[in-house]
């Protein structure tokens, strides 16, 4: 059990992430995240977002993603598309203003990445960013596992 | 400028809109609306529809679930709808229930599928208690093992809707239109469309269905009527909902997609 922790410890900190304290979702180190529970990925203007594990796990199967058109403009805070699960839409909020490059088109044949990879290959939209300002609103890793944790334990 | 008031009694406050043989796509027109044009909560009840009409979830693919040849034939009417979910086909034995709210009408409830799930079987329980054998079972509405009613959400930043479409009565010829869905949940355990619904008139009368539906939503609301005239806001006046009815070429399009599905199943080579 000791020697398994370990690895898992090891592990973590090898991919950069880190595991709150109750073992919930994963949050990764390098992320930045929305109180929507969307996380965005800076690199230079470029922004690459998707779902959190915090969310994906309370949704389930994700069963079908409704993606913009690329060209599309996104605003900080509104709706840009949904995810589909257990019979709901639920809508996904943009954690930054300006325009969509990029799509990921497998989640059309794999909506379940998502699910299994939501911070690596269940990406969602890549944005050329509007205002780098805006990432001044959204939450650090550390922020965002505490307000997972705070909003869990209030249901 | 007055705030509107949101509680009273501590209970939040609803907007109860009783409706009767309204259009299935009218319907889900002002529910998307309210959904995200309105700021209050609202409790929508349409007893029956008109013709009767398929309705599929946000992802259904036609080819799929329809037997659409049938459907092509008989023009009966297809609409995908903005929640998603399986398919239903509805008339005039269909009584809907819907209720669209403010995430922050219940501060306990997390705004995700099952929670909202669960917190409207509570309303239901109390409907047929004493009734009939009713459950929550894999997200459908079951009286003993047989579901009654379809159920879909649609989930956005600061509120949800959750709405019922029941059976109170069905067309048993009309269930052929619709095909055994890909996705089920394990208790229907493969049981065709006869033997896994009910109709509710065998449990319960349909106004008594409706008055009970009302006295268990005042237990969680304080309820105000409402008519159609309250539910139309500046904001929602040129708000263009999702919801719609596939055109005919849709549906002949989906036609080909099936028959090139049989025909890539038939000519896949067997395992030896």
């Amino acid at each position: 059990m000791a020697s398994s922790l370990l690895w898992a410890t090891r592990a973590a900190s090898f991919l950069r992430i880190s595991v709150p304290y109750r073992g919930f979702a994963t949050v990764c180190k390098d992320l930045k995240y929305a109180d929507s529970h969307e996380w965005v990925k800076v690199e230079g203007n470029s922004a690459t977002i998707g779902i959190t594990d915090h969310a994906q796990d309370h949704l389930g199967d994700v069963v079908y993603v409704e993606l913009p058109e690329e060209g599309a403009e996104v605003t900080q805070g509104a709706g840009f598309g949904a995810v589909e699960s257990v019979k709901a839409t639920s809508d996904i909020n943009s954690p930054v203003s300006g325009k969509v490059v990029e799509v990921n088109r497998e989640l059309n044949d794999s909506p379940g990445l998502v699910n299994g990879s939501p911070y690596e290959n269940g990406w969602i939209i890549k944005v050329e960013m509007k205002n780098v300002d805006e990432l001044n609103c959204l939450m650090d890793p550390d922020q965002y596992s505490k307000f997972c944790e705070e909003e869990d334990a209030k249901h | 400028m007055a705030v509107s008031q949101t509680r009273s009694m501590g209970l939040p406050l609803i907007n109860l809109l009783r409706l009767r043989g309204v259009p299935i796509l009218q319907q889900l027109h002002l529910e998307e609306r309210l959904l995200r044009t309105s700021y209050d909560n609202w409790c929508i009840i349409n007893d029956g529809t008109t013709k009767p009409t398929i309705v599929m979830g946000v992802s259904g693919k036609a080819e799929e679930l329809l037997e659409i040849e049938s459907v092509i034939r008989d023009e009966i009417p297809v609409i995908r709808r903005f929640t998603g979910g399986g398919t239903v086909i509805v008339d005039q034995g269909t009584i809907f229930v819907t209720f669209i709210c403010n995430k922050d009408a219940f501060p306990d409830l997390q705004s995700y599928p099952q929670p909202i799930m669960s917190w409207s079987s509570l309303i239901y329980k109390k409907v047929f208690q004493g009734i009939g054998d009713f459950s929550l079972r894999e997200n459908d509405y079951v009286l003993g093992n047989h579901k009654f009613g379809g159920n879909a959400q649609s989930i956005t930043k600061n509120r949800w809707v959750h709405h019922t479409s029941f059976l109170w009565d069905y067309q048993t010829s009309n269930m052929g239109y619709l095909k055994l869905p890909k996705r089920a949940p394990e208790y229907r355990q493969a049981r065709g469309h006869l033997d896994f619904i009910c109709r509710m008139k065998d449990h319960i009368p349909r106004s008594n269905f409706i008055d009970r539906t009302i006295d268990a939503v005042g237990s969680h609301f304080v309820l105000t009527s409402a008519d159609l005239e309250a539910s139309q806001s500046p904001l929602s006046l040129n708000f263009e909902p999702s919801s719609r009815l596939l055109k005919r070429e849709e549906l002949e399009e989906a036609i080909f997609k099936s028959r090139a599905r049989r025909a890539c199943a038939a000519s896949a080579p067997q395992a030896s």
